[in-house]
């Protein structure tokens, strides 16, 4: 089926409740046209990737605002490879140290949006990086 | 705004708006004609931010609006407030009803507000030992905050807990933690807080037996749990049951404190979340108070006298940015709390109508970047506050966006406090503000406002109600896309971050590791082999077969005999942990989950 619309998965795993960032966040990629499944609260990892997998989206957002980053993203990735979903694009958005920001992308992360990112500017950086054959041009 | 296009002259005339829905006086007319209108044909007003959107009316002209997107005149006189107002009718006096300028007739010349700052993190042992440098550095009290795990009933060796234990706060599973948290911490002569909502009638449980093991009187012992579900469901998003038996879990620590513990707050009825979640100052207002009218009608609904548990409900409100229209919010809040509890319940005593209130200064809106200008941002947060009357205050640490506070950080937030106690001179007088045409018609307007979200409220059939429907959560995310949207067109500046920006070094933060689930696992593991499982478990098939049923007020004033909260206490002293007692909840209640809006 031809779909011409970049279609996004924003989660958000773990324990945090704090959903403000993800939904201005999905209302926003909404807004500039994207096709956005917003998960609700509390996904594990097999979740999202099922979610995706599901959904079959190009991108997959996971907001993280309570430092489990480092125990939730690694598992994510590891589900997304044995899925042969690599070319899936993973953003990690929240409050995330410095310190662990090149360990997530190591495990493939495209980008970090931390704390002040403009809206705006993930959208961008997702129309210049969202790769897949289905991907609409 | 809507205007009639019937006004040609509205658009040509630049002083025209003086005149609009307002009265003003002789003298006034000539000073907009003779003063006001030459000098807006010299100088026009520029709006604050990009010229823009919410920066335009609809002639063209600069437009001035509150954070909240609420427009602000140019000037308030007199012709401001109603007609008919006068001080006796609208005002009244500190240390009474309505209560606009404070509940203390002597404003804080009697009694400063308590400095309580929010901490906890990492493992009890170390929480403990900033508790006491907190203390020792002349903080009046203490504010416990608890990690994700112990806030959604899960022991730190759960599955869920994974990768969240002590991150967010103190991981807290059983008794034992309890103890090392309060350590060489006199309980009665210390006021603690603890924001814990779902699991807070365990907390409590603990809390209450570690007193009673360091000899504390519970008829003495003061504190506040924050055990308010409704902004749970509404913002924060940290329930564990349905709505229906949480609020009934609620109702029995209002029974069992107004018995028990009389000078314990059983709730912090609580806008500040709704706040962070994105709201208007307006929307924190009525979502709360009329969170504080649903608890009011349930605890009816048991029976319970509204003077016996309605002086122990307190609130907990934001400092945001917006400097009057903060205060307005606080003085608007006290005077409609205490109109509702005379008015609407009835109440017959004063101490039931004060609106006492703990303020924290707006984490959201403390950005990453430059983050020593958060410093600025939370004393002017701060003091907002302190003119508003609050009870007690919480300052944010400036590096609030990018981890737990280090202790400078937490050391510069109390000095804040300090300052503006014991320096600024703002805390000699009683609402130093009051009557001032301004902060009169913005308080005015903001009762005005929470009343008429009020009668929504009443239509859909209660707070409980319009959760299921989804109804606050819409406004608010509503309100806080449109700011963010105001904030990426440059309509609200943001100094560092959207204005005035540099680059510039990460500073240093505190880092939690992945140690103290270790800990914390080793320890869950010594206690179950340590203590007696049957009594354990006895005491939690006491607590599901409580949960189960209908709770009715027990004969001779005596409690439901189906409130939890004894067996909670029992399960506590038998040292089942919170993840144990709130799964037996669990069972009996099931779990919650959300129809999720975005």
């Amino acid at each position: 089926m031809a779909d011409l619309k970049i279609r996004v998965l924003v989660a958000k795993p773990g324990l945090d409740g704090h959903d403000r960032g993800a939904k201005v966040i999905a209302r926003a990629l909404r807004d500039a046209g994207m096709e956005v499944i917003y998960t609700g609260l509390r996904q594990t990892p097999e979740m999202i990737v099922s979610a995706a997998l599901q959904e079959d989206v190009h991108v997959i957002g996971l907001s993280i605002l309570s430092g489990a980053h480092n125990a939730i993203v690694p598992r994510v990735m590891d589900l997304l490879k044995r899925n042969k979903m690599d070319d899936v694009l993973v953003l990690v958005g929240g409050i995330i140290p410095d310190q662990d920001i090149d360990a997530l992308k190591r495990l493939g992360v495209a980008a970090v949006f931390q704390p002040g990112t403009a809206m705006d500017e993930i959208v961008k950086f997702i129309r210049a990086n969202v790769k897949g054959a289905s991907v609409p041009a | 705004m809507e205007k009639k296009p019937s006004k040609p002259q509205v658009a040509e005339d630049p002083v025209a708006e003086v005149f609009e829905n307002r009265h003003p006086s002789a003298a006034e007319k000539t000073w907009a004609e003779n003063t006001l209108a030459p000098t807006l044909e010299k100088a026009p007003e520029h709006a604050i931010g990009s010229p823009t959107g919410i920066n335009v009316d609809e002639h063209g002209r600069a437009r001035f609006t509150t954070i909240s997107g609420v427009p602000i005149r140019r000037l308030y006189t007199l012709a401001d407030l109603p007609e008919d107002w006068s001080e006796e009718k609208y005002l009244g006096y500190p240390g009474q009803a309505p209560y606009t300028r404070g509940i203390h007739a002597t404003g804080y010349r009697g009694k400063l507000f308590t400095m309580r700052q929010f901490s906890g993190f990492a493992s009890p042992e170390e929480t403990n030992q900033r508790y006491k440098y907190l203390l020792e550095h002349g903080g009046g009290g203490l504010s416990v905050a608890f990690d994700l795990p112990t806030l959604m009933g899960y022991d730190s060796d759960h599955p869920a807990s994974e990768g969240e234990v002590g991150k967010c706060g103190v991981a807290i599973d059983s008794l034992e933690d309890m103890e090392i948290l309060f350590g060489g911490i006199d309980l009665e002569k210390t006021t603690v807080s603890m924001t814990i909502n779902s699991p807070a009638s365990v907390l409590w449980a603990m809390y209450l037996v570690v007193a009673e093991k360091q000899g504390a009187d519970w008829q003495k012992i003061s504190g506040t749990i924050q055990n308010d579900i409704l902004k749970e469901y509404i913002a924060q998003k940290e329930y564990i049951y349905p709505p229906a038996p949480s609020m009934r879990l609620v109702i029995d620590t209002f029974e069992f404190g107004s018995k028990f513990t009389p000078r314990f707050n059983t709730i912090s009825i609580s806008g500040y979340h709704i706040r962070e979640a994105g709201s208007t100052a307006l929307q924190e207002l009525a979502f709360t108070l009329y969170d504080g009218v649903e608890y009011v009608e349930w605890a009816r609904r048991r029976g319970l006298d509204v003077d016996d548990f309605g002086p122990r409900l307190s609130f907990f409100f934001n400092a945001h940015n917006d400097f009057f229209e903060e205060i307005a919010k606080y003085r608007a809040a006290r005077k409609i709390w205490a109109q509702v509890m005379k008015e609407r319940f009835g109440a017959k005593h004063a101490r039931t109508w004060l609106m006492r209130f703990h303020t924290q200064t707006a984490g959201v809106s403390l950005p990453a970047q430059q983050p020593m200008n958060n410093i600025a941002r939370v004393a002017l947060q701060a003091l907002a506050a302190v003119l508003g009357g609050t009870q007690s205050l919480h300052c944010d640490s400036y590096d609030e966006a990018l981890a737990l506070p280090t202790e400078e950080a937490a050391r510069i937030a109390l000095r804040t406090q300090q300052i503006i106690a014991y320096e600024s001179g703002v805390t000699h007088t009683v609402d130093p503000l009051g009557g001032s045409y301004f902060l009169e018609a913005l308080t005015l307007e903001m009762e005005k406002g929470a009343f008429d979200y009020f009668g929504k409220l009443d239509a859909m059939g209660g707070m409980v109600k319009a959760i299921e429907r989804g109804y606050p959560q819409k406004e608010i995310a509503e309100a806080s896309y449109q700011y963010q949207r105001a904030a990426e067109a440059k309509e609200k500046v943001i100094v560092g971050v959207n204005e005035f920006v540099v680059e510039e070094e990460a500073p240093h933060i505190l880092y939690i590791g992945e140690g103290v689930a270790l800990q914390q696992s080793a320890k869950l593991k010594a206690l179950r082999a340590r203590r007696s499982n049957d009594g354990v478990r006895h005491a939690l098939d006491a607590l599901k077969k409580a949960a189960a049923q209908d709770p009715k007020l027990g004969a001779n004033a005596a409690i439901s005999p189906a409130n939890t909260m004894p067996y909670i206490v029992d399960a506590v002293r038998a040292y089942a942990t919170v993840g144990e007692i709130s799964e037996a909840l669990r069972e009996v209640y099931g779990t919650y989950t959300e129809v999720s809006i975005t």
